[in-house]
């Protein structure tokens, strides 16, 4: 560990872009993040409807994506959607699969953003939704309205958990050919095996720089915006 | 008196990892046939770790209980030459990316697992060998005969596994009109070949004559037989290692007694994957 291993640690990033491969992971959460909570934000609606039939929908839809493997939709995606079927989601090679990897991480954290919301949804009183009814507002209204942003404000922690797992799940894309971080650490693991330590936790500090701004952001959110009762 | 009772702590601690280590050391005096001797003594007492593939068909392979494969059967030859039974060799899965690791830190004897001599490897691990030379080349469905090397793959659809040195290449000196889609296994990038949606597979010849070799593919692929690249698979060890020579003397009888040959043609000869003749068999580099 003398003065040429650190320049030899220095020379992996001329070699390598790191900083690209991250981008690429921010790029996917904020895609699947949006789209996700869109998503979960349309199933938690179903699964609190006075519909048996789409509340039983939602919660198939949550049992069935909150139980499966991500590597496994992933790879459904790719081998499955685009090598058997032959669906492209972009006529350009590599941002159909960027995009094939958005739609996974969206399908799977979706089901992790709608029980997120759930649990915000269970902060707010019966009495809110009952007095959203006596006002004369049907459902959808009092949905968005009454109980939905009260439940967002009650759920900004468990969001904010379930934001940091698909920071992390991101490097999942790299089993849909995308080239992320987790793929770039193999390639250097395999082209630079006389720095393998440093290669890991760069890494691994990469992630941490990654997720801990937003876990004190959500901890600083959920405390202010929390409806006080 | 706090530091007192610190001390006492780490000396009981001490004390407590020592005898681990010395009763662990009896139980495996006790598995060799003989006992007595201690590991270090080298010879056949104890067993010993090989670090294999445990997922590629035609090299090293777990199926079941059983391990298959050119580089399993060559480990085997090897740790018989060096004085361990059949019995006494436990395979551990290496998979590529922890091969450096599993030697560094003496979780693993020795590797036979399509393992590249490199320079910058040779940084950190040392390596016996070469066993086998072998080259990059390309996999294609079976009634392909429009891709016959690298060149032909301008627009076509190429997929190869993330992080290996294969598709590095391919990035730096064929990329140009080669969509690479890179995946997490080979057997991947075969089901993407076999489905039609990529063109080519591409990776050390050797592997690819195993995944043609699997009964599922037979018939449906075949590999060119163009190779445009020299892959000198050797066996990891780790640093200081004193096997080297033994295992050079060991390899070099495999391939005049005709074992070599014999163990090619059982592993990746359905196939019809003949080796690169200019280069192989390889005579064992000098022990460093």
């Amino acid at each position: 560990m003398d003065d040429g291993y650190l320049q030899q640690y220095v020379s992996l990033f001329e070699e390598f872009d790191v900083i690209g491969a991250f981008w690429v992971n921010i790029q996917l959460t904020v895609y699947a993040g949006i789209l996700g909570l869109v998503l979960g934000t349309v199933l938690a609606t179903m699964r609190i409807s006075p519909v048996p039939s789409l509340r039983w929908a939602g919660s198939a839809y949550v049992t069935v994506f909150r139980n499966t493997p991500l590597t496994i939709i992933m790879v459904f995606c790719v081998l499955g959607l685009w090598g058997q079927l032959g669906w492209t989601l972009s006529p350009d090679f590599t941002t159909n699969f960027f995009r094939f990897a958005v739609v996974a991480l969206t399908v799977y954290h979706a089901a992790f953003f709608c029980e997120a919301l759930r649990s915000g949804v269970n902060t707010v009183p019966i009495g809110q939704a009952e007095a959203a009814r006596a006002i004369g507002l049907s459902f959808l209204p009092a949905a968005r309205l009454v109980i939905l942003p009260q439940a967002f404000r009650g759920s900004v922690a468990p969001l904010g958990n379930v934001l940091i797992a698909l920071i992390k799940n991101s490097t999942v894309a790299a089993a849909a050919g995308v080239a992320e971080a987790a793929g770039l650490m193999k390639t250097m693991i395999e082209f630079r095996p006389d720095v393998i330590l440093a290669i890991f936790l760069t890494f691994a500090f990469g992630f941490v720089v990654l997720v801990v701004p937003v876990g004190m952001a959500t901890t600083a959110l959920s405390r202010r915006l929390a409806v006080v009762r | 008196m706090r530091t007192g009772r610190v001390v006492t702590a780490l000396a009981a601690a001490a004390m407590l990892s020592l005898s681990g280590c010395s009763s662990s050391d009896d139980d495996d005096a006790d598995s060799g046939s003989t006992g007595g001797a201690s590991e270090s003594s080298g010879g056949a007492q104890g067993t010993v770790r090989i670090g294999i593939k445990f997922d590629q068909p035609g090299l090293g392979f777990k199926d079941g209980d059983e391990y298959t494969g050119f580089d399993v059967d060559v480990a085997r030859y090897v740790a018989n030459e060096l004085g361990y039974g059949e019995d006494q060799i436990e395979f551990v899965q290496s998979p590529s990316a922890q091969r450096e690791n599993l030697l560094e830190t003496g979780q693993v004897d020795m590797i036979f697992a399509t393992y590249s001599i490199t320079d910058k490897r040779k940084e950190v691990v040392s390596f016996g060998g070469p066993y086998f030379v072998a080259g990059q080349d390309l996999l294609v469905a079976a009634d392909d005969d429009s891709i016959k090397g690298p060149e032909d793959l301008e627009g076509k659809n190429l997929c190869s596994v993330t992080g290996s040195t294969s598709a590095q290449r391919i990035k730096d000196e064929y990329a140009t009109g080669t969509n690479l889609l890179e995946q997490p296994g080979y057997a991947e990038c075969v089901t993407a070949l076999t489905a039609g949606s990529v063109d080519a597979v591409t990776t050390d010849d050797i592997i690819l004559a195993g995944l043609a070799a699997v009964p599922a593919n037979k018939g449906k692929v075949k590999v060119v037989g163009n190779p445009f690249s020299e892959e000198n698979y050797g066996v990891g060890l780790p640093k200081d290692s004193d096997k080297c020579e033994a295992i050079n003397t060991a390899i070099k009888k495999m391939i005049e007694d005709g074992t070599w040959d014999e163990l090619l043609a059982d592993n990746v000869g359905a196939s019809g994957y003949k080796a690169n003749t200019d280069l192989n068999p390889p005579k064992p580099a000098a022990c460093s």
